[in-house]
Parts: structure tokens; C-alpha cells; sequence
């Protein structure tokens, strides 16, 4: 049942034009396999995932291709096929840099694989130990499906009071988390209880927004009469879907700045990650595939589909009935927090829940930039309650103390300061770079610690030498002066240097 | 005459007891000026401002032996950093010294080095590792970029490349979009 | 065939309000009250408006020449007839037409562009070019038609007295209810006695409607998020804060905060003039201290001042340290203790 607990607010936030309907409003379909997969060895944070394949090998769905390592997580093959490269390739970064991937060349027949390579299921979850399940989570390589792609086995590792199933999918565009509740409710429902196992959690939330009335249908059928897992509807406003802003709008405390929601005793999953654990535990599926929207005015046929993960955005697109004639930028996100891709050949990744596809009538960057009329706009709709046209101005000058002191590594870049900001001026374009240059700068300053470090040892290792060295001359001295005669050669050599310094030394100087 | 005399020594006397205790009471315990200064400079260990490392140099600026615009790595905004330290006016880096330029890592040929060891011996905070006629690799995350090492390179194995390319060490660009020209004050022609 | 697109920050989608919608928006508030205005005071005040939005814009523009800036979005911002209605409104209908020459170039030249233009004013423009004209024609600003009888003059005296130097003052001038109370309190006689007075019971009712028209303005202001409420609310706590115990001390030397928040330009300044964004406080409690400033500041100068009208002066003392009062008064930010 729809539980009524008593909602808190949040500062800020704005309700925006949904667009979401032309994604959700069909059922998902399952997108037919490219001929390529490319599949990015970096994850969450830069870790580089290790390799366990090598061009040329054949690899069936399912199979190991890159183990978890750092903040990677394990890597499967989501499709039959070769490998025919691990090389350089672009991926979905704001830079438009390339990143090391591999690239499979999937099989004629791949779905056809019966030899596909699944975990070993665990079907009594209710009796087994939390331990086994959190391996199982992170031998399947289940990423955060919301964005963030942090690996789910990390953030399983803490006890906590609440869980909560994050379905408050509040960007514009976005519906794969909507279809993915209206299809698969049964699926989260059990994969939240296996976490809340996992995590002993007292409380378990499902938020879904208000408007999503055919999510909210479907998960009470599969809640039936079962009364463990809260179901809430949140107001739909902007970034209500974000975690710090769903955590404190459902028990109103806030996550400390720097910190982690498990700090006030909170874990928050995206629904489509609950779906990904149960299908691990259940049904023995590494993660191989997601719901992803393609929608926008540049695409012809907006929907949702289920995509194997790896797949290029070009052929996606291809699906969704190609560009329009106008379209002219591809985001990998909403059209608040996506990231623009430099080419469609870019792969969807684990943590990709949209493709959006702008006209360009529609774009930000054709209104021109006035100066800041501080009209404090953007500090009342800023969620992090920062103070947006300071900052601004902070990071424009590069008065760094200033922008730390205003607290600029809060701001979780929503995108609504501009959004919302009469002068158009590209606001988080300004905090991107600002973190950016805090980051690098950081970064440079460990590196000068660890350099001076060094130096210091090394001075003080020759120096060590250099006395030590002095000190050994000074001790050979010592003996052979006080027993001239007991080594003979020391003598020669004495008489030698005797007979030179009675010659006057001429023949040097000659 | 005589009481509005005494009086503003009085005053005199009494303002100048109560400066001098709140010096005392109030004391700022500055960082010694050689280690606010050496945790200015780059550490890049270079040599390039004519002493034996970066905390030579902090020695000799706080001497007042050196003067503030001879370290390159640092360039312009270390210049303007040690000024503001030190209540100076930033002056433009002395060219003598060399250029300010990206930051940068050896790397070594493999195929090339013949394990002469040099290298090892002229890098100042020992990020070469190797060992007599077996072949020298770089540590990247401990190269400062010196230099340093390519000189005594008997065989010119060694190579500067830009350091941190990739996504790793992108740097964001200033936001351009329909920007306007920039916000000046009365335009002197 | 892959396809290469061009990059871009998000948020990717364009804002739907600009510079130029907020302060349109700031001039449509201030209609209701200037058709009042007009009713009572007679087309003078139209030809104010008229002839400092011409000189604001010639000012703007020959500025935006001069400092090399493009005059397109500058010229079309709306910024300087802003700045012109809400200085003509400060001025008697006939004041002579060089009034607004001065004024104007005073607030667009000095007070904006010598600033850096739009967005870097440290002072609100309008109330600069208000105060030197001021200051430096205290006759011609002080003399007000009489708010209470049918004052309109004749289209022929108004051109007469606008652009030919022939100042009706002698015929037609009556003191404003503020210049009344203060000359009369100086007189040693007592409010009940003033407001007793033939003509300034009814012209007191007409400041009163006339400041419900600006409220109806800024209500609408506020509804449509171009202002913020903290200011007119800390003005009206200011004005409060310092005329209620004078008035409750002695209410018969000093008028009650209801006639100080109703009178003169106390609404008009409370939502339109101390709202200005760029000259104002950009904190929530900074502005609701700069509001409070600002009406503080006015009553103290009304009583104790030279001046009959205070606004402008408090205004602009409160400019100065509106950057001082948002270092002090900065937000919680999410997540952190204060």
C-alpha cells in the first residue's frame, strides 16, 4: 500500500516541463544486437578495470572480459563474439576524450548462445548469509544504474537503518526507470528485499514522483498485501531525484557535506539496480543489459529499450527511426545533468539511462551572455543552498580560497542556477571548471609533498653517504698512520709519496 | 597648558603599554619564512633558478639573496603567490632562467638505454629506477619534469612528454558560448 | 557512418526568461500606480517619463559607444527606461525638462556605465540621478502640484512650464502631506492639529491609494519571482522598528508608522527601488536587513533629516554596504553547520 509518512521539503528545486511521454508511453523493446560492442575499461572515478581477454580470443555472453579493480567493477561479454581489439575509443565524457575499451565483434547467431556463462544462482536468498550475497552482487559487476555507476557491492558493505529505492526519476526526458517499474515491479520489489538483507535495514522506502501513476499501479499489485516496503510518492520537482535532496525529503536530515548517506544511517539504490541484483541472485545474470530512453525532437521514434550494454548510441538511434533533419546534439542524460557526446559512436555504458537528441532551435547556446544582474535567481532554486552569482564570479576570477570557502564541492550541478538565470550566463559550465581546477590543483599539490619528500630523503642519503665515506677515509687514515710498517704496501706508497714531495712536485706543473 | 600636556602623555603613554601587550598577547606564530616560502615553489627540484632545489632557493629568497622571478615551472602564478607572501609587487618571470611551460614527464626508450646509470644519479628525487648495463624506467607519478636527467643521457634515450594527457588530466575549458566582449571598463583607445 | 556533433555544457535546454522580460515585467508593476498618477497629477508625469527614457536611452547609448560594448543586447535590455520611469516618478510633472537631462546622465554615465554598465552598479542608478538633481535644484523638486483639488494644469502650461522656463510654482504649488508634517511639527504644533488641516486630509488619502497601486504592482512582482519578499518585508519592519516607539512615546509630536509606510514614496521604494537586484543585497538575510536599513533609514531622515523624503538617501546608504552585509550573512549551505 501507499504508505502516507509525512514529507519534508527541500530549499530550492523548480517543478520543469516533463517530456517524458513519448518515451514512456510504450512498453519497452528489446534492442536487436549491433555488430560491435565497445565496452570502456575506466568506471567509476578513473579506476581502470584489468583486462582478462586478448584480441582474438572468442568470448560467450556472460563471460568474464575485465575483473573489478579499484572502483571498476567486474566486466561481462554481454553477447557471443570476438574480441578484436582492446584499444582507444570514445567514450561518454564531457572532455570527448578517448578511453581505453574493448571492442567485440558480436556473432551472427549470438542470441542463439546456449553456452552462455551465468553465476551460480542462489534461490533460497531468505536463508543465505550476507556475505555470499555481496559477492554475488559484485561478481556480477552491478554498477548504480541511476548515473553514478559506483559499484552497488561497495555501497552494500554498511549496515544501515533505511533503505530507500530511489524511482523519483525527476529530469526531463528520462522514463527508463518508469517503464522499468510499470515491467519489472516484481523484480525490484525482491531485489530491494535482498539488499535490505543485506544491509539489516529496519525501514525500506520505494519513492516513485506522483505523476507516475502506471509505476505506482504496478508496484502495489506486486506489493499485494505485503506491508515491507513503503511505497511513497514524492511531488515532482527538480532535483527531488537527486540522493541528498530524496533522503532528506523522506526523513529530513541531511547527508553531511563530504559525506555519505550511510553516515546518518541511509542507504539510497536506484530501482533499476534492485532489478539488476535480483536477477544476479535469482536468476545467476552478470549485468549485462539496461533500460535506456532514447527520446527528444531529434529522433524520430522516441521509446524505451532494453540495450545490451556496449552498444554504439549510432545504432540505438538507428532504432529509434534516426536523426531528424535538425538534430544537432546528442546528450547521454536528461537536458538538465547530460553530457554531451562528440560522436555517436560512443557506447551506451552501465550507468547510461538516456539518449536525448536535441534540435538546434532548442539549444542554450544561441542566447547571448549579459552580465550578472544579481537578481538572486539561481540562489533560490539552488538545492545545496550555495550561493550561485558569488561562485560565479569566485571561479571567474580563479580566487580559489574564495571558491572553497563558498563551497563549491556541494554543488552537485542540477544545471536549474542557469536554467533559471535572466543573463544567460552558462553557469555550471563556470562550476565544472572550477572544480576541475581544485581537483588538478590538488593534485599538484600532493605531487609537490611527495616530490619534496623525496628530494629530502635523497639529500639526506647522499649526505649519509658522504660522511660515511669521509668517515671510513678518516678511519684507514687513522690505522695507517698509527701502524706504518705492519702493511707494506702502505709504506710503498708512503715512501713513494715522500720521494714526490722531496722532487718539489715539478713534474706536475710541467 | 601644563594638564593638556600630561594629559596626551598620559594618553601617549597608556594607547603605546596597550599596542605593545595586545603584540604580545596577540602574537601570530607565522610559519619560519622559509618553509611559508618552500611550500610556494613548485617542488619540481629543477635547478633551473640557479640553486640545487627548491628549498635552496626558499633560503636564498628569504636571505634576500634571490629575488622572486626565477623559478619557471612555477611561472606567473608562483611569482604572484610568493609577492603576495611577501608583500612585494609580482614582477614577469626572468627569462634567464627559462620559459613557463605545461607540465611535463620523462620517458625513456627502452630499446635505447644502455643501463649507463646517469640518469639515475642526476635525478633529484630519485624517480628513475634501474640498475648498471640492465634497462632505466621512469616513474611517472614521481617524475617532477625536471630535466634534469637529459642532459647526461649518453645515447638521448630520454624524451619529455606532456604530462597527465587523457581524460585523467583534461582540463576544462574557459565556458565560451555566445559570450559577449569581455567586461571592461571605460575603453582607452 | 558515426556522426560528430558539436559539445556543450548542461544544463543544454535555453532559460525561458531573460534581462529583458524581468525588467519589462518591473515596468508593467508600475502601470497601475502611473495611471493613478496620471489621473491625479495630470499628463505631466507621462511627459516625464517621456523625456527621461529619451535621455536615458541617448546616455546608454552613447556610452555603450564610447566603451566599445555592443549596443544590441545592452540598448534592448529595458535596463535604462527602468531606471528613467522610477527617476521620473520621484519628479513634480512640470519640472523643466533639462531636470531629467541632468538626472538621467547623471544615472546612466556616473552611477551605471563609470561602474562598469549593467550588472555592476554599486548604486541604484535611478536614486543617484534623483539625489544630485536633488540637491542641486531643490526649488524646482520641491515644487509639487496640490494632490488634493482637480491640479492637472492645461497641456498649454504644462509645455509652457516643461520647455519654456515659466514655473507655475506660485500658482499652483501646495506642499506634499510629508513637507506639511514636517514644516508644521517644526511650528510647534501637534498631528491632530495638522491632520485637521484643509488640505491635507484629502491629499493624505490620495498618497494612500496611490501607494495601494504600487503595492498591487509588487504583489504581482512577487507572484512572478522577479522580486523577493525579504526586502519589501524588512522595509515595512524597518519603518515599524523605529516609528512605533517614537509614535507610542508621543503621538502627538510624532506620526504613527501606518502614515510613514503610506506616505511618500515608501511603497513605491519598499517594491521597485530597494528591490533593484544589482545595487541591493543578494542573501536572504542580507536582503532582509538591507530592507530593514533602508526603512529605518528613511523614518530617521523624514524626522530628524533635512529632507522631507528620505528614500533615496537610505537607499543609497544602504547600497554601500549591501556587499558587506552579504559576506556576513551568508546561507547555511546543504549539508554543513553554520
Amino acid at each position: 500500500m501507499s504508505s502516507s509518512i509525512a514529507l519534508h521539503g527541500f530549499h530550492g528545486g523548480l517543478r520543469l516541463p516533463g517530456h517524458k511521454i513519448a518515451a514512456s508511453v510504450q512498453a519497452s523493446r528489446a534492442c536487436p544486437l549491433p555488430p560491435t560492442l565497445i565496452l570502456p575499461l575506466g568506471q567509476y572515478g578513473g579506476s581502470l578495470a584489468q583486462v582478462q581477454v586478448a584480441p582474438g580470443d572468442r568470448v560467450r555472453r556472460g563471460q568474464l572480459l575485465a575483473r573489478a579493480a579499484g572502483l571498476a567493477a567486474n566486466l561481462h561479454a554481454p553477447a557471443a563474439g570476438t574480441i578484436v581489439a582492446i584499444e582507444q575509443r570514445p567514450v561518454p565524457h564531457i572532455s570527448g576524450l578517448p578511453a581505453p575499451c574493448v571492442v567485440l565483434a558480436v556473432d551472427a547467431d549470438a542470441d542463439a548462445d546456449d553456452l552462455a556463462i551465468g553465476l551460480p544462482t542462489i534461490a533460497d536468498w531468505q536463508q543465505a548469509d550476507a556475505q555470499t550475497l555481496l559477492e554475488r552482487i559484485a561478481d556480477a559487476g552491478i554498477v548504480g544504474l541511476g548515473g553514478a555507476a559506483f559499484p552497488t557491492a561497495h555501497k552494500l558493505g554498511y549496515p544501515v537503518e533505511l533503505l530507500v529505492l530511489n524511482g523519483a526519476e525527476c529530469e526531463p526526458w528520462i522514463a527508463c526507470d518508469q517503464v522499468l517499474l510499470r515491467e519489472r515491479a516484481q523484480e525490484v520489489l525482491t531485489g530491494a528485499r535482498i539488499m535490505r538483507r543485506i544491509v539489516g535495514a529496519a525501514r525500506v522506502i520505494l519513492a516513485i514522483e506522483d505523476r507516475m501513476q502506471d509505476a505506482a499501479e504496478a508496484l502495489r499489485a506486486a506489493l499485494d498485501s505485503s506491508t515491507d516496503i513503503e511505497l511513497v510518492e514524492v511531488p515532482t520537482i527538480f532535483p527531488q531525484g537527486g540522493e541528498r535532496q530524496l533522503i532528506r525529503v523522506l526523513t529530513g536530515s541531511e547527508v553531511p557535506s563530504g559525506g555519505y548517506p550511510v553516515d546518518i544511517g541511509v542507504l539510497c539504490h536506484n530501482v533499476g539496480t534492485a532489478a539488476a541484483v535480483y536477477r544476479a541472485i535469482v536468476r545467476g545474470e552478470p549485468l549485462l543489459e539496461r533500460y535506456v530512453s532514447v527520446t527528444g525532437h531529434g529522433v524520430l521514434a522516441a521509446g524505451t529499450w532494453r540495450v545490451r550494454i556496449g552498444t554504439p548510441v549510432e545504432w540505438l538511434i538507428a532504432q529509434a527511426g534516426g536523426y531528424s533533419v535538425d538534430a544537432a546534439r546528442v546528450v547521454l542524460g536528461g537536458s538538465m545533468t547530460g553530457t554531451a557526446i562528440a560522436t555517436d559512436a560512443v557506447p551506451i555504458g552501465k550507468a547510461s539511462n538516456c539518449v536525448l537528441v536535441l534540435t538546434a532551435a532548442e539549444l542554450r547556446d544561441s542566447a547571448p551572455e549579459l552580465p550578472c544582474i544579481r537578481c538572486g535567481e539561481c540562489a533560490r532554486v539552488c538545492p545545496a543552498q550555495l550561493l550561485p552569482q558569488q561562485l560565479h564570479w569566485f571561479v571567474r576570477a580563479g580566487d580559489w580560497d574564495e571558491v572553497e570557502s563558498h563551497a563549491l564541492i556541494d554543488c552537485i550541478e542540477c544545471g536549474l542556477c542557469a536554467q533559471v538565470c535572466p543573463s544567460h550566463i552558462p553557469l555550471v559550465d563556470w562550476y565544472r571548471l572550477g572544480k576541475n581546477e581544485l581537483h588538478l590543483r590538488a593534485v599538484g599539490l600532493r605531487r609537490a609533498e611527495a616530490a619534496r619528500a623525496r628530494f629530502e630523503a635523497r639529500t639526506l642519503r647522499l649526505e649519509q653517504a658522504q660522511a660515511e665515506r669521509a668517515q671510513r677515509l678518516a678511519a684507514r687514515q687513522a690505522v695507517a698512520e698509527e701502524t706504518p710498517a705492519s702493511d707494506p704496501i702502505a709504506a710503498a706508497l708512503q715512501r713513494a709519496a715522500a720521494r714526490k714531495r722531496s722532487e718539489g712536485g715539478t713534474d706536475h706543473g710541467a | 597648558m601644563i594638564e593638556a600636556v600630561l594629559a596626551l602623555s598620559a594618553l601617549g603613554v597608556l594607547l603605546g603599554a596597550l599596542l605593545g601587550w595586545t603584540a604580545v598577547r596577540f602574537r601570530r606564530e607565522d610559519a619560519p619564512l622559509v618553509d611559508a616560502i618552500d611550500r610556494i615553489l613548485p617542488q619540481t627540484q629543477c635547478a633551473q633558478c640557479g640553486f640545487p632545489g627548491c628549498r635552496p632557493y626558499a633560503q636564498a629568497i628569504a636571505r634576500g639573496d634571490a629575488d622572486i622571478n626565477q623559478c619557471p615551472p612555477g611561472g606567473a602564478a608562483g611569482i604572484q603567490a610568493l609577492a603576495d607572501l611577501l608583500g612585494r609587487e609580482a614582477k614577469p618571470l626572468d627569462a634567464t632562467h627559462g620559459r613557463e611551460q605545461p607540465a611535463r614527464v620523462a620517458w625513456i626508450d627502452e630499446e635505447v638505454c644502455i643501463g649507463c646509470t646517469k640518469c639515475i644519479q642526476a635525478c633529484p628525487v630519485d624517480a628513475i629506477i634501474g640498475a648498471p648495463k640492465l634497462m632505466h624506467t621512469v616513474l611517472i607519478d614521481a617524475c617532477t619534469g625536471c630535466d634534469l636527467c637529459v642532459a647526461p643521457c649518453p645515447v638521448d634515450c630520454i624524451h619529455m612528454l606532456p604530462a597527465c594527457s587523457g581524460i585523467a588530466g583534461w582540463r576544462a575549458p574557459r565556458p565560451t558560448a555566445a559570450r559577449l566582449p569581455n567586461i571592461d571598463f571605460l575603453r582607452v583607445p | 557512418m558515426a556522426r560528430e556533433f558539436r559539445l556543450g555544457g548542461a544544463p543544454h535546454l535555453p532559460a525561458s526568461t531573460s534581462v529583458q522580460k524581468v525588467m519589462l515585467k518591473v515596468l508593467l508593476a508600475l502601470l497601475p500606480g502611473i495611471v493613478l498618477s496620471t489621473l491625479w497629477f495630470g499628463v505631466g508625469l507621462l511627459l516625464q517619463i517621456a523625456l527621461a527614457c529619451v535621455f536615458a536611452l541617448l546616455a546608454e547609448a552613447a556610452m555603450l559607444q564610447l566603451r566599445g560594448r555592443p549596443l544590441r543586447p545592452f540598448m534592448s535590455d529595458l535596463s535604462a527606461p527602468v531606471t528613467a520611469v522610477l527617476f521620473a516618478l520621484c519628479l513634480p510633472p512640470w519640472a523643466p525638462w533639462w531636470i531629467a537631462a541632468i538626472g538621467m546622465l547623471s544615472a546612466i554615465v556616473l552611477a551605471k556605465h563609470l561602474y562598469g554598465g549593467l550588472g555592476y552598479n554599486v548604486f541604484n542608478p535611478a536614486m543617484v540621478g534623483y539625489v544630485v538633481v536633488l540637491i542641486a535644484f531643490t526649488r524646482e523638486l520641491g515644487a509639487w502640484p496640490a494632490l488634493a483639488a482637480g491640479s492637472a494644469l492645461d497641456p498649454g502650461t504644462l509645455l509652457h512650464a516643461v520647455f519654456g522656463g515659466g514655473q507655475p510654482w506660485d500658482a499652483m504649488a501646495q506642499a506634499t502631506p510629508l513637507d506639511t508634517l514636517r514644516e508644521q511639527l517644526g511650528q510647534g504644533r501637534t498631528l491632530a492639529e495638522i491632520r485637521s488641516g484643509p488640505a491635507f486630509a484629502s491629499a493624505a488619502v490620495r498618497g494612500e491609494w496611490l501607494a495601494l497601486a504600487w503595492l498591487l504592482g509588487g504583489l504581482w512582482l512577487l507572484q512572478q519571482r522577479v522580486i523577493h519578499w525579504q526586502v519589501p518585508v524588512g522595509v515595512a519592519a524597518g519603518v515599524i522598528v523605529v516609528a512605533a516607539p517614537l509614535w507610542l512615546y508621543d503621538a502627538g509630536r510624532h506620526a504613527s508608522p501606518l502614515f510613514h509606510l503610506s506616505s511618500g514614496a515608501t511603497v513605491l521604494a519598499a517594491f521597485f527601488i530597494a528591490t533593484d537586484p544589482v545595487s541591493g543585497a543578494a542573501t536572504p538575510r542580507g536582503r532582509l536587513l538591507f530592507g530593514a536599513g533602508v526603512g529605518a533609514l528613511c523614518v530617521l531622515i523624514r524626522r530628524y533629516g533635512a529632507y522631507p523624503d528620505g528614500i533615496a538617501f537610505a537607499v543609497l546608504l544602504m547600497n554601500a554596504v549591501a556587499p558587506l552585509l552579504d559576506r556576513w550573512l551568508r546561507p547555511r549551505v546543504f549539508g554543513r553547520s553554520r
